[in-house]
């Protein structure tokens, strides 16, 4: 039993974020003082968020690198929505998010769905298109902060309990994460079609339709997170997020999620995410350049993607000496 | 009536097979052409200055680079692989060219620093996917933050310049008249990728690893090798574009070809390699990377911003590939 929780994926990724910490509290102690926790927290929230989307989307065997520019296309729009109709309440602006993300979810479903395009290729493909969009939609201009209503840039900052909104919205994106993923028929849905794409089908679940469920759930939390990170940094250009989801699949492939498919849990994913989002912060601190981030991000998808396949073969040998054992 | 049943008909082998001719007449590479034609028309139509040598020769710089990395990607696609580092690469290795000239480094130094780094990112790609069996667009993507990570370091915000001045001549010299070294780089190099692919060993085992993996491995070919060769390739060719854009540049900035790997895969896909592996050719590239040329070239006389261009080759790059799925289900849907 010990042997086996020491074994899982989450164990080892929880181990190495505490040594992380212990290692950067032993030398700035206010690093770890619960506020600053807080902070990180509420930091890291729209990378929790987009991980546990991109979570479903790669355990279906697919990857959805267009989630940044989702992100800062919704974004734009909604700011844009807001400077023409600053009345608009709050609920409404979330549910145009939503909405806007999971139809440019949609689009990524419905042309690897229906016209078996590769994943890759689709999302390559909306990712410029998606940026071109906002160029043409904002004419290559800002939306500064004056511009923005009060309750728009207010909502995700709102405290909470003592938490932002920001990281409220994380958790609860979380928990619905683990109903949706261990309770549902559409969360076994994703692991059957990422673990066996054929034995999926005999079992009668529509490989494709679920595929296509998967981008529009990544789609729509790319929407989400698009109102809530133009509102919190006051700011909206086309440039937003740039390169962000490189640093989602990065979270994913650090938190155990195999790219192969079929692998994968919500505590993974969340610990992945948290582990960047705790370097990214503890980089200022102790004094790295920012510029390290890219690189750093790029060794832990590779060290991480390597530990993956070593530990998944050693995984297959367990489960036929435990075989032979019952025998 | 016919005796034999539609369905074992179809899989009747011909009599004999088609000419060359008749292939090419049905073929991605003829279509493309007409493509490249129409494009070079609409052009000169759509703006005056089109048709002047000089604008001509200038336009060729937008794909010659892009299309040399394209070269190599075509070979790494249709063995089933992909590379989606090789700007990243171009950017390490122009870096390591800028600080080499900090150094004090004369041009051959600096020729072979961007050779050496782009081979050697290569190999580090290729070491990845071949000696540890991992998915290369995960390694590639991971190395693409890396490589274009590590040039941030070194960087940061800043950019180096004072190349020697006879180092311009490999992005800004011309060979004769209009015609410049890139280009005349970009024709031969078309030319050794073809005969590598179409006329000898080496490619037969790329398209025979691209269509079945397992089969090649049971027929003899060394597909890590093979593989792990195609990998250096692809930096060594990103190794060359990276100097030849230093040099026409003159500067080097982190966010160098940023996005270039896109465009790579783009002009590799719309030049009718499949992005399943197993099937294309290098001549169907080399249009390809006319039309792109030319298109992106058209819409810069016209005055378009460079960010909508890229909506053109992202949703260039989804037509290309949707279009003849829609095709091919419409002709079968008419057969039933």
């Amino acid at each position: 039993m010990i042997r086996l929780l020491f074994k899982s994926r989450e164990m080892i990724l929880g181990a190495a974020i505490l040594v992380l910490m212990a290692a950067i509290a032993s030398r700035f102690p206010a690093f770890v003082a619960p506020s600053n926790l807080a902070n990180v927290l509420n930091d890291t929230a729209p990378l929790i968020i987009l991980a546990l989307g991109q979570m479903v989307v790669i355990l279906t065997r697919c990857i959805d690198l267009s989630v940044a520019a989702n992100l800062a296309l919704t974004g734009m729009a909604v700011a844009m929505l807001n400077t023409v109709m600053p009345g608009l309440p709050i609920p409404v602006i979330l549910l145009v998010a939503l909405c806007l993300g999971a139809l440019m979810g949609l689009i990524n479903g419905l042309l690897v769905w229906k016209l078996d395009i590769p994943p890759i290729v689709v999302t390559l493909g909306t990712m410029t298109i998606f940026r071109g969009i906002i160029f043409v939609i904002s004419g290559g201009e800002w939306i500064n902060a004056h511009e923005m209503s009060d309750t728009f840039k207010a909502f995700p900052r709102a405290v909470l309990f003592g938490l932002p909104v920001l990281s409220w919205i994380a958790i609860a994106v979380a928990a619905g994460f683990v109903v949706l993923v261990g309770r549902t028929p559409l969360g076994r849905a994703f692991f059957a079609v990422g673990g066996n794409p054929h034995a999926a089908v005999y079992t009668g679940i529509d490989v494709g339709r679920t595929q296509c469920a998967a981008y529009v759930l990544s789609g729509a939390l790319a929407g989400l997170t698009g109102y809530l990170w133009v509102a919190r940094y006051a700011v909206a250009y086309v440039d937003i997020a740039a390169g962000f989801e490189l640093e989602v699949v990065a979270a994913c492939v650090i938190g155990g999620i195999s790219i192969a498919g079929g692998i994968g849990s919500v505590g993974g994913a969340l610990l992945g995410a948290l582990f960047l989002g705790i370097v990214k912060n503890a980089l200022p601190v102790i004094h790295i350049s920012p510029f390290w981030q890219l690189a750093i991000s790029g060794s832990a998808i590779i060290i991480a993607v390597a530990f993956n396949a070593t530990s998944s073969r050693a995984k297959g040998r367990v489960i036929l000496k435990k075989a032979e054992h019952a025998l | 009536m016919s005796l034999v049943s539609p369905d074992l008909a179809r899989r009747q082998l011909p009599d004999r097979l088609k000419t060359p001719l008749q292939r090419f007449l049905v073929s991605w590479e003829l279509l493309l052409l007409g493509v490249a034609v129409a494009v070079f028309v609409l052009n000169s139509f759509a703006s005056p200055y089109f048709l002047d040598p000089w604008n001509l020769s200038d336009a060729t710089f937008n794909f010659t680079e892009k299309a040399m990395i394209a070269f190599a990607m075509a070979l790494l696609i249709i063995s089933g692989e992909i590379d989606l580092s090789v700007a990243s690469i171009l950017a390490l290795a122009s870096t390591a060219m800028g600080f080499a000239v900090q150094l004090g480094a004369d041009t051959p130094v600096l020729v072979l620093t961007g050779l050496a780094v782009g081979l050697a990112c290569g190999a580090f790609n290729g070491l990845l996917v071949t000696g540890f069996g991992l998915p290369s667009i995960v390694v590639t993507i991971g190395t693409m933050s890396l490589f274009r990570g590590i040039s941030y370091i070194v960087l940061g915000d800043k950019a180096y310049t004072g190349y020697p001045s006879d180092f311009a001549f490999f992005g800004q010299g011309y060979v004769w008249w209009v015609i410049s070294f890139e280009f005349v780089l970009f024709a031969l190099l078309a030319v050794v990728f073809a005969v590598l692919l179409h006329r000898t060993n080496f490619g037969r085992a790329v398209y025979v690893i691209g269509n079945n993996p397992v089969g090649a491995l049971f027929s003899g070919i060394r597909v890590p090798n093979v593989k792990f060769a195609l990998f250096v390739l692809t930096g060594l060719m990103s190794g060359v574009a990276a100097i030849c854009l230093t040099s026409r540049l003159g500067a080097t900035r982190p966010s160098i070809a940023f996005g270039w790997e896109l465009e790579v895969v783009t002009m590799v896909v719309l030049g009718g390699v499949s992005i399943l592996g197993g099937s294309g050719t290098i001549p169907g590239v080399v249009i390809a990377a006319f039309v792109m040329g030319m298109v992106t070239f058209g819409f810069g006389l016209l005055n378009v911003p460079g960010i909508v261009m890229s909506i053109f080759i992202g949703l260039l790059l989804i037509a290309v590939i949707a279009l003849p799925r829609i095709a091919r289900r419409l002709l079968a849907g008419r057969k039933d």
